[in-house]
């Protein structure tokens, strides 16, 4: 008898307590409708907005003053090539940081300042990275409004990430392979490059392109270093019919990328343009996807030979 | 110190035989634990000497002492030394490189740690990095080790498959090949079967037996029963400290000191 009144006591509390469950589902559901619903919102509006003006030509364009002839060529070019030197600088200097704190850093006050600001850096609004590189690059260092400038300062802005990656992605090797490699008398040097980089390679990676997708859309300070809004030329081309072939005069040409193309289009008062920068953001939400797509696939396909 | 030791060793049990290393005077310290304290011993070449003692009793930080893996972390001391013989060198000398102790005297860890490489390369590493490059030299290094730790047999046909597609033993024993394969003075065993099954661990074990006619042995183990079954020697350790060492048999049926017995016999540890 006791015993059946015990029962009907503990389901009581069973159900009483999994009334929360059932809550915090409710909750936790609408959170992320809401989360999803607003970019999809976003997302269609700008479809039905822009997908008729998406064609092949509106890709091999330059900007017009007539809206059905402009096009996003120069933009998605500079965006391109900006990016590129943006990766070249990044990667190995971000890299070379994150292996430095990990990996040989002294544990010591000024390690920790230096780590603790590495990791404030990533917060710094992006319109300081601007002025500091007007100041810099543009003037300092001579190198104008150029896609070289613009490289640099967007390098600058992901460092922080590409850094924090890394040193995640070296963090989370065990400490038994590390221990391991030097058991059998690795040097330091060795153990980095034949265990800790070829291993955390997947997250380093992933970290790269995520820091990437945000240079993609940044635009405040490109705007600042002075990149151009109407440009219709294209920067010199990288390979040369003659010798040497290849050439780094574009690295100096001016330029603009895509979020710039699109916040001038908004700016102009006639409706036909509103659907040009539909078009253009289009594109750049497509851009910024693919990258995002490509690092989960990477992250996918390089962690298949590691499990820890 | 030493002769004082070597008269309490009886080496009637196994067979006589000479001395690989000589402990004197050890105390290590981290931060400001001391976790070792004057500890004097000797290890038998091509002999199976065990660490015993119960959890926390320093005999894995003193395993650990032999290819200077505190190096590794910050804020270790040394003090006294280890000699190794024939060439009388003070393996904890701030002189002598770690590395190079390192490339002398092997490690099994207690978790099986194969890096996420092929079977092959995980074996050939450790020749890779004394700069062996060519491939008929490797490979013929790789089988033999691989056929010391008698992992041979069952890989041989997937070389090139990932470490990590071999089962827990096969893995330990892929990490005693790939200690084995640069042919080390001192093979040091940390807990090497804690992570493995019954019978894995009976294959490591036989394994270990086999082994000591070609390299000498120094294994940390939490099982006295694994101690029994494999050393020669066994030290008895306790907070820091070497309470006691001497023939296997002897530490395990007539021990001198009652520390050793009470742990021995279960009444505590």
């Amino acid at each position: 008898m006791n015993h059946v009144k015990n029962l009907k006591e503990i389901r009581a509390v069973i159900s009483r307590h999994k009334r929360w469950d059932s809550l915090f589902l409710v909750a936790g559901v609408m959170a992320l409708m809401i989360a999803i619903l607003t970019f999809i919102a976003l997302f269609s509006h700008m479809l039905i907005d822009g997908m008729p003006r998406l064609s092949w030509d509106f890709f091999t364009s330059f900007p017009s003053r007539r809206p059905e002839a402009a096009g996003i060529l120069s933009a998605w070019v500079g965006t391109t090539l900006v990016m590129l030197v943006t990766a070249v600088a990044a990667v190995p200097l971000g890299v070379a940081a994150g292996v430095y704190l990990e990996e040989y850093a002294p544990t010591n006050l000024l390690t920790e300042i230096i780590e603790i600001n590495v990791t404030n850096l990533a917060g710094v609004p992006s319109i300081i990275y601007g002025l500091l590189a007007l100041g810099l690059f543009v003037y300092q260092l001579g190198l104008g409004q150029s896609i070289l400038a613009a490289g640099l300062t967007l390098a600058l802005l992901i460092l922080p990430i590409v850094i924090v990656a890394t040193r995640e992605a070296i963090r989370s090797i065990p400490v038994a392979i590390r221990e391991g490699a030097y058991a059998l008398g690795a040097t330091k040097w060795q153990t980095v490059a034949d265990h800790i980089l070829p291993y955390s390679a997947a997250g380093i990676l992933t970290g790269v392109i995520i820091g990437l997708a945000r240079a993609i859309g940044e635009t405040a300070p490109i705007i600042t270093i002075g990149a151009l809004t109407f440009i219709a030329f294209l920067p010199p081309a990288p390979v040369q019919a003659e010798f040497p072939f290849l050439s780094f005069e574009w690295l100096m040409a001016p330029f603009t990328v895509m979020p710039i193309q699109m916040f001038n289009w908004v700016s102009r008062p006639e409706e036909a343009f509103q659907a040009n920068a539909a078009a253009a953001g289009l594109v750049l939400v497509v851009m910024t996807l693919l990258m995002n797509g490509l690092a989960i696939y990477l992250r996918y396909h390089l962690r298949k030979k590691i499990k820890w | 110190m030493v002769n004082e030791i070597m008269q309490t060793t009886r080496p009637g049990a196994s067979t006589s035989s000479t001395i690989k290393s000589v402990v004197n005077n050890l105390t290590f310290r981290y931060g400001d634990f001391q976790a070792l304290k004057d500890i004097n011993m000797v290890v038998h070449e091509k002999q199976v000497t065990a660490l015993i003692g119960p959890s926390g009793c320093g005999k894995s930080t003193f395993l650990r002492c032999f290819n200077r893996m505190h190096d590794l972390y910050p804020d270790n001391h040394y003090g006294g030394e280890i000699i190794l013989h024939p060439d009388n060198e003070n393996i904890l000398s701030p002189n002598v490189d770690p590395i190079e102790v390192r490339m002398r005297i092997s490690m099994v860890f207690q978790k099986p740690n194969p890096f996420p490489k092929s079977i092959f390369e995980n074996v050939a590493y450790g020749l890779r990095i004394r700069g062996i490059k060519r491939r008929s030299i490797l490979e013929e290094k790789v089988e033999n080790a691989l056929r010391n730790a008698a992992l041979w047999e069952e890989v041989k046909d997937r070389l090139n498959d990932l470490a990590f597609n071999l089962s827990g033993g096969q893995q330990q024993r892929l990490c005693i090949a790939r200690a084995l394969a640069t042919d080390p003075e001192i093979l040091l065993f940390d807990e090497p079967t804690s992570a493995l099954d019954p019978i894995a661990t009976a294959s490591i074990e036989e394994l270990i037996t086999d082994l000591k006619n070609k390299v000498t042995i120094l294994i940390v183990t939490h099982n006295m029963q694994q101690a029994a079954r494999v050393s020669d020697y066994t030290a008895y350790m306790y907070m820091g400290e070497l309470i006691e060492f001497d023939v296997t048999d002897t530490i395990f049926i007539k021990p001198k000191n009652k520390q050793t017995e009470d742990y021995i016999t279960g009444r505590f540890g």
